[in-house]
């Protein structure tokens, strides 16, 4: 029993290295390939995370909150609510 | 009933969508194409050997990384949209569209972001047979995540494998296969992905074309028009055969858009498809959407030989599509006038549903969701008073369809030409095929925004066909805050166009010699 668990604890010791190994290996290489980035690249990152502030910290936020979600707390009123809409719309 | 909406608030709520919609446009159809053509480019390079297929892939590659991280999550804004500005259309029609557009995301965002970094950061750290793999699968994986969305574009021109529910307001799918696979769906995407794959073929041999005629990287622009052109030419042969299949499709499902498509006022046997033609500014008719054609050159009997592979076929005209007809199937369309007093019965009945439940009255209930069911066909028509409310803007659906149809045999005769000058040896001595070739990137992007004007403008008045018109899809809101909300768009959308046009421009000047990415 004992050697079982041993050899049991080994194998798991050699698994978990394994996927740690694994693990730096995917680090490494997103970190040389975002280092060795040309100036391209840099500037589309920096209208990549510009333009995703702006759509999800300013439009979304401000601008752009879900109607139904915010009018109504459940779905029986929101449903309750298109179909008021549809039958009997007013300006 | 019609006067009871804030029209206004309407058509800028259709202004934003449209905006919006275009704009994301621009960045799709690069993406989706040029991912194959790359792929090609690279699988040429591990076949040979050849390090300067291996070049030519890297240049491609960077044009496709700018366009891809412009446009990338341009289409967010539309799903911001509909939750905000068209929740009337998002609670009907919730149940058919969340599932799949939630795969969509999930599969676009694990394919595409997780080989697209092998990609790009991949070269030299990977083996070539794993690098080329990832290529492809974010080819695979870019076109799959349009799949969904032109899915559902496609159940909204042409409803299909779902029920309404009277109780919760909301479509639910009843038929997953018939909503993948419903004909409007399948030729939608293969039409639409089509076509953005001949639009990449085009952007390479123009972005070529500008080398050679300034006689810079010969060798490598010769190499890329010759992948384009084969690539092009198959591509846009395809997009034809889809696009004829729409057709037929279209005058089955939508008479009125294809009657729209081709300016049909009076429908016929043996109707003549008019090649090309020009609209006055004024009608006979009385009716200031249906103009009279100041000039139109027709070809006999191939109209209804596109709709039904007959040249003698009937092909109805809006006036049979208002009055009702016959199809050649035997199928009776019923008169607006009908469909409008079914619609009626319909809104009706679904109130009467709903003041029977709160009321408690079961016989009332089960006889007002009888009559809903047996109407619901025509749901949308009760909103209408005039049947020619039901008719699409005609001019400019007519002009985008011929302008789409023309630009596409331009692009077949282009495609053709490139082969045959690189296969004698003389694409660089034709310099008026180099200038048209470049010329022919901007008019790529005109002949796809056709496409989708005609697929948008000529299903008006409907956002779900014959079932819900646009003009009660859109949620009560402020009309200020949509027109804000356009401008602001407005601004973003063209600082990133400008800005990718500013770093591809100062990457092609700076050519495949500098490296890539």
């Amino acid at each position: 029993m004992n050697e079982l668990q041993t050899f049991s604890k080994a194998l798991n010791q050699e698994s978990l290295m394994k996927l740690l190994v694994t693990l730096k290996k995917i680090g490494v290489f997103y970190y040389e390939g975002f280092a060795g980035q040309k100036s391209w690249s840099r500037q589309v990152w920096l209208i990549i995370i510009l333009k995703l502030f702006i759509m999800f910290f300013v439009l979304k936020l401000f601008f752009f909150p879900n109607f139904l979600k915010t009018k109504y707390t459940n779905d029986k009123d929101r449903g309750d609510y298109v179909i008021e809409q549809l039958t009997n719309p007013k300006k | 009933m019609i006067e009871n909406f804030d029209m206004s608030l309407v058509d800028w709520s259709r202004a934003q969508f449209a905006l919006t919609a275009m704009y994301h446009w621009i960045f799709v159809p690069l993406t989706l194409g040029l991912a194959f053509i790359i792929a090609i480019m690279e699988t040429i390079y591990v076949k040979t050997g050849n390090p300067e297929w291996k070049k030519i892939t890297k240049f491609w590659m960077t044009l496709f990384g700018i366009n891809f991280a412009i446009g990338v999550a341009t289409g967010i804004i539309l799903e911001f949209e509909f939750g905000t500005n068209w929740s009337n259309y998002s609670w009907f029609v919730g149940d058919i569209f969340g599932a799949p557009l939630a795969v969509e995301g999930i599969m676009a965002f694990f394919m595409e972001s997780t080989f697209i970094a092998v990609m790009f950061f991949g070269w030299n750290k990977v083996s070539k047979k794993f690098h080329l793999i990832s290529t492809w699968l974010v080819a695979v994986g870019s076109n799959l995540s349009a799949l969904w969305i032109l899915v559902a574009n496609g159940w909204m021109q042409n409803p299909v494998g779902m029920k309404f529910n009277a109780d919760t307001a909301r479509n639910e799918m009843v038929n997953f296969w018939d909503v993948l696979f419903s004909p409007t769906a399948v030729n939608k995407f293969l039409h639409t992905i089509s076509s953005a794959y001949t639009l990449a073929a085009i952007f390479v041999i123009g972005v070529s074309a500008w080398y050679l005629l300034k006689k810079l990287n010969v060798p490598f622009a010769k190499k890329s028009i010759v992948v384009a052109s084969v690539f092009g030419l198959i591509t846009s042969l395809f997009t034809v055969m889809t696009g004829d299949n729409s057709a037929r499709e279209i005058v089955r499902d939508q008479p009125m858009k294809f009657a729209a498509m081709e300016g049909l006022y009076d429908g016929s046997k043996g109707a003549g498809l008019v090649a090309f033609g020009i609209m006055s500014s004024t009608s006979e008719n009385g009716n200031d959407n249906m103009k009279d054609f100041n000039f139109k050159l027709e070809i006999p009997n191939l109209l209804s030989y596109m709709a039904y592979m007959d040249g003698d076929a009937f092909v109805p005209g809006v006036n049979d599509v208002i009055n009702g007809f016959t199809d050649n199937d035997g199928v009776v369309h019923p008169s607006v006038i009908t469909k409008i007093e079914m619609g009626r019965k319909a809104i009706h009945a679904l109130k009467t549903y709903k003041q029977a439940q709160k009321d408690k009255d079961a016989n009332l209930a089960q006889t007002s969701l009888d009559e809903l069911n047996e109407n619901f066909k025509y749901f949308g028509y009760g909103y209408f008073d005039d049947p020619y409310n039901t008719v699409p803007p005609i001019s400019i659906t007519f002009y985008s369809f011929h302008i789409m149809v023309g630009l596409g045999m331009w692009f077949l005769l282009l495609f053709t030409l490139a082969l045959l000058f690189v296969y004698k040896e003389s694409i660089v001595s034709n310099k008026w095929f180099l200038r048209a070739a470049i010329w022919s990137i901007p008019l790529a992007y005109v002949a796809s925004q056709s496409g989708w004007i005609v697929a948008e403008m000529g299903r008006q008045p409907w956002v779900i066909q014959d079932l819900m018109p646009t003009l009660t899809a859109v949620s009560n809101i402020d009309t200020t805050s949509v027109q804000i909300t356009f401008f602001l768009f407005l601004t973003v959308f063209t600082g990133l166009l400008i800005a990718e046009i500013k770093i591809m421009l100062k990457q092609i000047k700076l050519g495949p010699n500098h490296g890539g990415h």
